[in-house]
């Protein structure tokens, strides 16, 4: 019998979590002397109050769905993958490799390969940590995390040496061509008559992050390879009973979180700065731990928490422009809401339970 | 409650001087939902040996915790020798006299005797006086109780008979005047069992009291003073073992008459189907865990493999299942249907031993043969998710795998009958009849089964016997491993008896002796001359690593 209603344990304890960290940001606001009350409507109008917040808020959730979602296949398989923000990194490279050496006649052909290729690189950042895990026991935590350092050595190694253009004293490459420049919602709204605020990053690609929830959660919950990862995630013997290859599954349940990372990419080198620059990934891959802890791995609460993660990535934004607030504040922010979604979250769900256990005792009697 | 008091207390508290060892009143306990134990009264007189039987999920274990302080009963008061307390942890109870051996023992495993012995109970910073008083008396105790064991030997080196003495040691150097054992015979041969009585009846007439749980009735019968039953959470009936029988004690376990016998007729085997030579399995430690077996098994014939737990069946059944464990070495050569099967390699796997035609219901059913977080007509399909049947292409016909989860729950009345309730939400003897159904049902040519009936209710047992002789009766080969002897006799229609890694030897079900399988278990091959004593297996798990020891023969030159 489940301990309480499924509602209270997908929706009430992450929400009970939320405004727990929200009260604690509020009291730290307090004491460096501001009011919590403006800082959260300027929060709140600065990424939800216009569409041109709106652009910004969504441009970060794309990114977010993308290593959330990451994360949440690995973890299907009990691997925890976080070395989404090398190999988001690497997606990059395979973003403007496609971008910049192939001759493309229209965006849409450019997206299809580049996110193949963003996928690619990715995967192949994933491969190598899956094998040792699988092969040699070597703990997919320690590999995933020394190979963001790797990522981000080599991709500066690549732009100083490779794809930063001659001349240049940048170390990024150079900008891609026309063709490969993604349609923005502003753009693609504006052809169907909607106005939407000018000059926001989101684009095309939060089209394809939903395309990609959709996709994972028929494979965790609909498909064969699926049910393989979900029985091997919950347990390895189990799964040999059952004839499942635990190398097999492990590296390739690690080669789809690799590209799901990797394909972030898409959204952030080829959608926004059309060109690849150092450090582009800004930490996002790390954000997908939250993101997919507070979404419970499943698509929509990635869905959602990538949105809330949207949300505090614009609004901290905003806060560090209109407010005194120091902009570390909005990690404090962060932080905050990481520690009581993720890591205090038996902390809520324990209290919960016992009420609607005592509750239902009562029912009974 | 008037019923439960004149069940509870009854000839047990008769006008004895002294206060009761033990007496329970009212103890409640509900684990969310679940009501483990329901308003028990329970009076346990000093000196004698009490027996708690019940089936599994019955609350037996749950009280025993309630009594050794690791759960907080929600109602109801203790007394120990009459006086009332609060056991609120372990140490309170140990203080109270009360010692505990459990089912899986509780010792720390590269530890040596005298190490276990006195973990928790050292007199100072300094082990080294502590451990020189444990040795002196230890040997008191050894002498005083027959409990002899090497106090210098590490645990893991002892056979588990030799383990479980220590386990009673370690209570008894705690001065624990109340002993509880909690099902003490099931990793035990006939003869430490008879041993172990033995203990017990010197420890009972040293005015000792002992509360022995268990849900083997034969065991109640032949050493209890007095029983108690429980049933669902509830004690049904307390009563004197002596006017009392097992048919008695049956119906009042499950509330219902039983069946105790397995219905069959005799075996009509016809070919081989599948068999083994010189079968090795090492595991990644070095230890020779099969040591070089041979044995048929033919078509429309149970073979049983009878053994003290440990001595290589789980790693036999696992191997021949396809996963042998994670950095085995395995040698030998396995026919199955007069084809060659391969022990290494990835067409070593299960899916490949399924293919041709080896069903596997597995010793644990909730480590290997469920998901417990799965619904149950996700586990309907596990091991099989590939077949046609189940399967749109790359995805999983959810709807047709359901229909046959519907169809397996009714044929086999699981219950409740929810396809969509996971697992581990079903009771012990539901999950394993979940498992059944999905492995019979595929109608295999072989089926290993392995401990078929371990925490399964009575009703539940019958079922199950009674599909595995079906698919016998329908020409199919079955390997049964279990360490119930009584399961082995009754269903196997011959046996092969397992002793550290060989087959000892083979016997006709139907003309051996509980007796003679006990001296195999042992060891022992020589079963006309051997003595009651020899049915005692050797100190040390593998004695072929002590030369020092008598290394055990197989029979026929196995």
């Amino acid at each position: 019998m489940d301990k309480m209603p499924k509602w209270a344990d997908v929706i009430l304890t992450p929400l009970i979590s939320l405004v727990l960290a929200f009260a604690i940001s509020a009291l730290v606001i307090l004491a460096i002397g501001e009011s919590p009350w403006e800082a959260l409507k300027t929060m709140v109008t600065g990424a939800l109050g216009s569409s041109y917040g709106w652009g910004f808020t969504l441009y970060y959730t794309t990114n977010f769905i993308f290593t959330g979602l990451a994360v949440a296949v690995a973890y299907h398989a009990s691997l925890f993958n976080i070395g989404g923000e090398g190999q988001a990194g690497l997606g990059g490279l395979g973003v403007a490799i496609m971008c910049l050496f192939i001759p493309w006649t229209h965006w849409s052909l450019a997206l299809i390969a580049a996110s193949l290729g963003a996928a690619a690189f990715g995967a192949a950042w994933a491969f190598i940590p899956a094998v040792l895990q699988a092969k040699r026991g070597s703990h997919i935590v320690i590999t995933t995390i020394m190979f963001n350092f790797i990522a981000a050595a080599l991709l500066n190694w690549a732009l100083v040496n490779w794809l930063r253009p001659v001349g240049s004293m940048d170390p990024a490459s150079a900008n891609f061509p026309e063709a490969t420049h993604l349609p923005k919602i502003t753009d693609m709204f504006a052809a169907l008559g909607i106005e939407w605020g000018t000059h926001t990053p989101v684009n095309v690609t939060f089209f394809v992050a939903l395309l990609a929830c959709v996709a994972v959660w028929a494979l965790i919950w609909r498909s064969k390879l699926g049910y393989e990862i979900r029985a091997l995630g919950r347990s390895e013997t189990a799964a040999r009973y059952a004839g499942i290859s635990p190398v097999r599954v492990t590296v390739i349940a690690m080669l789809i979180s690799g590209g799901l990372a990797g394909m972030m990419a898409t959204n952030n080198v080829m959608g926004e700065a059309e060109r690849l620059v150092l450090n582009n990934v800004e930490g996002a891959g790390f954000i997908g731990i939250a993101v997919a802890l507070m979404g419970r791995n499943h698509p929509v609460g990635v869905l959602l928490a990538a949105l809330l993660f949207g949300f505090l990535y614009q609004g901290g934004g905003e806060l560090a422009l209109w407010t005194s607030i120091p902009r570390e504040l909005i990690i404090v922010i962060q932080a905050l809401v990481i520690l009581f979604t993720g890591a205090l979250d038996n902390m809520v769900r324990a209290p919960l339970e016992a009420f609607f256990v005592a509750r239902r005792k009562r029912g009974d009697a | 409650m008037p019923a439960a008091d004149t069940m509870g207390g009854g000839p047990v508290s008769a006008p004895h001087a002294a206060p009761p060892a033990i007496e329970l009143s009212g103890i409640s306990k509900s684990f969310g939902p679940v009501q483990a134990n329901k308003d028990i009264d329970l009076t346990v007189a000093k000196g004698s040996i009490h027996g708690i039987i019940g089936e599994n999920g019955a609350g037996k274990s749950t009280l025993m915790s309630i009594l050794y302080g690791f759960y907080k009963p929600d109602r109801g008061e203790i007394r120990v020798n009459g006086r009332a307390i609060q056991i609120t942890d372990s140490m309170t109870a140990i203080r109270a006299g009360i010692g505990m051996v459990f089912q899986h023992f509780k010792l720390v495993r590269n530890f040596t005797v005298l190490e276990n012995i006195i973990l928790g109970a050292e007199d100072g910073p300094m082990l080294r006086p502590s451990l020189a008083r444990a040795r002196t008396r230890l040997r008191e105790l050894a002498e005083e109780y027959e409990l002899q064991v090497d106090p210098d030997e590490v645990i893991e080196e002892l056979s588990v008979g030799h383990q479980q003495r220590v386990e009673i040691l370690k209570a008894l150097y705690r001065q624990a005047d109340i002993l509880i054992l909690d099902e003490p015979t099931g990793v035990l041969t006939p003869a430490e069992a008879d041993h172990l009585f033995r203990i017990l009846r010197g420890l009972r007439d040293e005015g000792k009291t002992i509360i022995l749980i268990t849900h083997k009735l034969r065991e109640i019968m032949e050493i209890t003073d007095t029983v108690s039953v429980m049933r669902r959470g509830e004690m049904v009936a307390s009563v004197t073992t002596a006017e009392t029988s097992p048919e008695e004690l049956a119906e009042l376990m499950v509330g219902r008459k039983v069946l105790m016998e397995v219905d069959k007729q005799p075996a009509a085997p016809g070919e081989t189907v599948l068999s083994v030579r010189d079968l090795r399995l090492v595991d990644d430690e070095g230890v020779e865990r099969i040591r070089g077996i041979s044995f048929d098994i033919r078509e429309g014939e149970i073979v049983g493999i009878a053994g003290v737990s440990g001595n290589g069946q789980t790693q036999l059944l696992e191997l021949l299942g396809g996963f042998p464990e994670k950095g085995a070495t395995v040698g030998g050569e396995v026919v199955m249907n007069g084809h060659s099967l391969d022990l290494t390699g990835t067409k070593s796997d299960a899916a490949t031993r399924r293919a041709r035609g080896i069903g596997h219901v597995p010793e644990d059913r909730q480590d290997e043969g469920l998901i417990m977080d799965f619904a149950a007509w996700e586990n309907v399909a596990f091991g099989y998710h590939h077949a046609p049947e189940y399967g749109r292409g790359v995805f999983m016909d959810r709807a047709a795998i359901r229909r046959d989860a519907e169809a397996k729950i009714e044929r086999f009345d699981v219950r409740p009958p929810n396809p969509d309730l996971a697992a581990r939400n079903f009771s012990g003897g539901n999950q394993q009849k979940i498992v059944v159904a999905r492995e019979v049902e595929r109608n295999p040519d072989l089926l290993l089964i392995g401990q078929p009936t371990r925490g399964v209710d009575i009703g539940a047992i019958e079922f199950i016997h009674k599909r595995i002789v079906e698919l016998r009766d329908a020409g199919k080969a079955v390997l049964l491993v279990s360490v119930e002897l009584d399961e082995i006799m009754s269903l196997s229609d011959r046996i092969l008896v397992m002793f550290d890694g060989l087959i000892m030897g083979e016997r006709q079900a139907a003309t051996t002796t509980p007796g003679e399988l006990g001296l195999l278990m042992a060891g022992v091959t020589d079963t006309e001359n051997a003595r009651d004593e020899d049915g005692i297996p050797p100190e040390h798990s593998h004695p072929v690593d002590r030369p020092d020891e008598a290394t055990p023969r197989p029979e026929g030159g196995h």
